[in-house]
């Protein structure tokens, strides 16, 4: 779907990006991570042409976004950031009519789609005539998701999309947005530095450091399979707790069928401590976790 | 007159006045701000994008707020003219920073995670322009406006002074006039213009612009500035213009005695005797009314037409002196006196200029003289006493009381000090009176008029006889304040009427009789 091929900017001096490429097919969700510097954002900016690299190409679909006026191809992706960047002169509905209207949509479907995002993402319908200064900073994330899904473009590009929230808020948010239907279909580029939210969110991760991919893989391959030491060390820190996230459930009990990580089913039994009536207990999970470790360790 | 005219009588009195003067500064103050907004907006929205620039452009819109309005009104007569012309652009040039400098800090002061997701949503560069930064800077953009507006109701009352017309005339008139009725006249309703116009400018800020297109707001401006011109004064076109001073407009010994006396039809503008005589070299005038011994009469060649009806009353210049003085040091009177005589119009004219135009020092231009009439000796430096001069503040007292100076030092035993500089009539006047200072040059006409206002049957006695008149102010002097009028020292300062040499005598215009059968003729 989309295939970046050596892409170099440079600024000044220095090199944001240097010869960098990879793919990400329909429907995956890759995280481009690493620490503020790194040049992910850079690249995160060349698929939209925010930014043109000073050399590579990227082809969406197989075009070369370059055949494409930039404002055309715009319209086509989806674009939510990290301050969300609403536009504080204009109301909620406004806001999220933007793309639609650069679009000539009419104002009938423009309202209709506006409601059935606003009662998937659960905003409150009296929200729409409220300037983005009056709501919180959950609904204004929400409100710049909404934004960026009103035309309902296959790519989707993220910039930091939860840095601005508090933690709590910010793992509720994501918890929510990952079960929403309307970005399970999507191709999603995720920029973050956190890597909480890089295994929760992502299919596949880009790695980068210092304008180069250091790793580009599943959570499970960076974790188990490090290609060199800075993977491994950047991870280190919360490895166990990343561990148990991009493990799966039926991975190391083969005979249960939930889809979920090894992570959601220990907080899933913490919260029924009293029921008994659960197929698997921690201790069993915690056993079963440690032998598939240890196979994949060794 | 009648002195006891109250505010409200001298209004509806002047109501026309006042309505086309009003209407002629809201035209001025309308034009040069819509021009400026036309100018700025653009250039402000060009420096924000293009940062380097905005240090070189701000900066000279800064020192163009610094020039002084006076000068800015002269220097561009030469190319524009008087009238509204230069007015319009001199008030253009004073609204461009505040209006440049507010685009440039309210484009700039955009969020930009908003432009940023604008862009990112596929708007472009006008989308950005006209719905999201502009109408965010919209609030800082209106207050530069506003500030503008206020600017320029205040600058265009200086717009009087170069025949442009506004609300100035009342003021600098009644300013020159010493009629409060009339600066009140001219400062109320430019006052509260200044109120209104800030008033409707801030209902305005508080539009949302996102709901309006753009042409829906150039619409009612090219409106407002098309209908704006109509607001200005019109010349009719006449055979000849006359620039008259606010002060000269309004006195009996004036244009109103021109219009009773010598039935003198002129198409009249106000305009200031700062750029009056510049304004009559420059062919913008051919008729002015100035002081018949001004330097700049020289300067630019203009000649002065004769009163052949006398109705300007004679300015000789002459010192008072107080009386004890003279009883003090006896040997005074006859070292004043020696100036007597020696100094006509043509003369003083010739000393003005050197002054005011070739900037020489009045010491030396003193100096120069009295070594050329042989009145010159070396100070004997006495110290029998001191005498203090006075002088008000303009080129020909200075070199009049530098003359004294050299006599004093030169034929008596007594120092000098000089108090040059105090400003008009009233304060050399209460100086002398008060025993700051022994003497200092007057005018007969000033000492008549204006210090001992006599009722207008013995004005109508006296004027116009030098004699008479210089009698008159002796004897009043000498019983009312203990003062003594020495010798006339021969040149009268007094209002003339004047024109181009060449001008006059292609037409052989010699007297005011001559220039009013000249406009007579069809």
């Amino acid at each position: 779907m989309i295939k970046a091929e050596n892409l170099v900017k440079q600024f000044g001096s220095s090199r944001a990006v240097s010869n960098i490429s990879f793919q990400v097919k329909e429907g995956e969700n890759l995280i481009l991570l690493g620490t503020s510097g790194c040049g992910k954002t850079t690249t995160l900016r060349m698929i939209n042409r925010l930014i043109e690299p000073d050399s590579g190409s990227i082809f969406l679909n197989g075009v070369d976004i370059r055949t494409q006026q930039p404002e055309i191809l715009r319209r086509g992706i989806g674009y939510v950031l990290q301050n969300h960047g609403l536009f504080p002169h204009y109301t909620v509905a406004e806001n999220i009519a933007i793309v639609p209207r650069l679009l000539k949509w009419d104002t009938e479907t423009i309202r209709k789609r506006a409601d059935e995002l606003f009662d998937k993402l659960k905003l409150d319908a009296a929200l729409k005539d409220k300037y983005p200064t009056a709501l919180s900073g959950g609904q204004q994330q929400r409100v710049g998701l909404a934004r960026s899904l009103m035309v309902n473009p296959p790519v989707l590009l993220m910039d930091e999309p939860f840095g601005a929230l508090d933690n709590l808020t910010r793992i509720n948010i994501r918890k929510e947005f990952r079960m929403l239907d309307e970005l399970v279909k999507k191709t999603i580029i995720m920029v973050t530095h956190d890597v909480q939210e890089a295994f929760e969110m992502g299919d596949r991760i880009c790695l980068m450091d210092k304008g180069e991919i250091q790793q580009i893989g599943t959570p499970e391959e960076l974790l188990f399979h490090p290609a060199n030491d800075f993977v491994s060390d950047f991870l280190n820190e919360q490895r166990l707790q990343l561990e148990f996230k991009s493990v799966l459930l039926k991975e190391v009990l083969p005979e249960v069928e939930e889809d979920l990580s090894v992570w959601d089913k220990m907080e899933a039994l913490l919260q029924n401590k009293n029921s008994q009536s659960d197929e698997v207990t921690l201790d069993q999970l915690m056993g079963a976790f440690s032998r598939f470790k240890k196979q994949n360790n060794g | 007159m009648d002195e006891t005219q109250s505010f409200w009588q001298f209004v509806s009195q002047q109501s026309d006045k006042l309505w086309s003067q009003t209407w002629a500064h809201i035209g001025l103050t309308m034009i040069s701000l819509i021009l400026a907004i036309i100018i700025a907006v653009p250039i402000g929205i060009l420096i924000a994008r293009k940062q380097k620039l905005s240090g070189i452009i701000l900066g000279i819109a800064g020192v163009l707020q610094t020039i002084p309005s006076i000068a800015l009104l002269g220097v561009m007569i030469p190319f524009l003219g008087i009238g509204p012309k230069p007015a319009i652009l001199a008030l253009f040039l004073y609204a461009l920073l505040p209006i440049l400098r507010n685009t440039y800090t309210g484009i700039t002061e955009v969020n930009p995670a908003v432009v940023d997701a604008a862009k990112g949503m596929g708007m472009n560069k006008w989308q950005i322009l006209t719905k999201v930064e502009l109408p965010l800077a919209f609030p800082v953009l209106m207050a530069g406006i506003r500030t503008a507006t206020v600017i320029n109701v205040g600058v265009a009352t200086l717009a009087a002074y170069i025949a442009a017309g506004g609300l100035g005339e009342f003021i600098f008139g009644g300013i020159a006039l010493n009629n409060s009725n009339m600066i009140l006249a001219g400062a109320i309703p430019a006052a509260l213009l200044a109120i209104l116009l800030d008033f409707l400018l801030s209902l305005l800020q508080k539009i949302n612009l996102k709901s309006i297109r753009v042409a829906w707001l150039i619409l009612p401006f090219t409106f407002i500035t098309m209908s704006s011109f109509y607001l200005l004064p019109t010349q009719i076109g006449g055979k000849m213009l006359a620039g008259f001073t606010p002060e000269f407009m309004g006195r009996q010994d004036g244009y109103l005695g021109l219009k009773s006396v010598y039935g003198l039809g002129i198409e009249t503008v106000v305009i200031s005797d700062a750029v009056m005589y510049k304004a009559a070299f420059e062919h913008k005038l051919d008729v002015i009314s100035g002081y018949s011994t001004d330097g700049r009469l020289k300067a630019y060649d203009l000649v002065t037409l004769r009163d052949d009806r006398h109705i300007f009353p004679p300015y000789y210049a002459a010192p008072i002196v107080r009386n004890d003085v003279l009883k003090k040091y006896p040997e005074l009177e006859g070292v004043l006196n020696q100036l007597s005589g020696s100094i006509n119009d043509s003369v003083m004219t010739d000393l003005n200029f050197k002054v005011d135009q070739l900037k020489q020092s009045p010491e030396k231009v003193a100096k120069d003289f009295m070594m050329d009439k042989n009145l010159y000796k070396p100070a004997r430096n006495g110290t029998k006493g001191t005498i203090r001069i006075g002088s008000k503040i303009f080129g020909e007292q200075y070199i009049l009381v530098q003359m004294y100076k050299i006599l004093i030092l030169g034929n008596t035993d007594l120092a000098v000090s000089t108090k040059t500089g105090l400003g008009g009539t009233k304060i050399c006047f209460d100086a002398l009176t008060n025993n700051q200072i022994d003497f200092y040059p007057e005018y007969t006409g000033t000492g008549f008029l204006v210090l001992l206002k006599p009722d207008i049957i013995t004005i109508n006695q006296l004027n116009g006889n030098r004699d008479q008149v210089y009698h008159y102010v002796s004897q009043a002097f000498d019983q009312k304040f203990n003062l003594k009028w020495l010798k006339p020292i021969g040149f009268n300062n007094s209002y003339a009427l004047m024109m181009r040499r060449e001008q006059a005598q292609s037409l052989s215009i010699e007297s005011i009789t001559d220039l009013t059968k000249h406009l007579n003729q069809k």
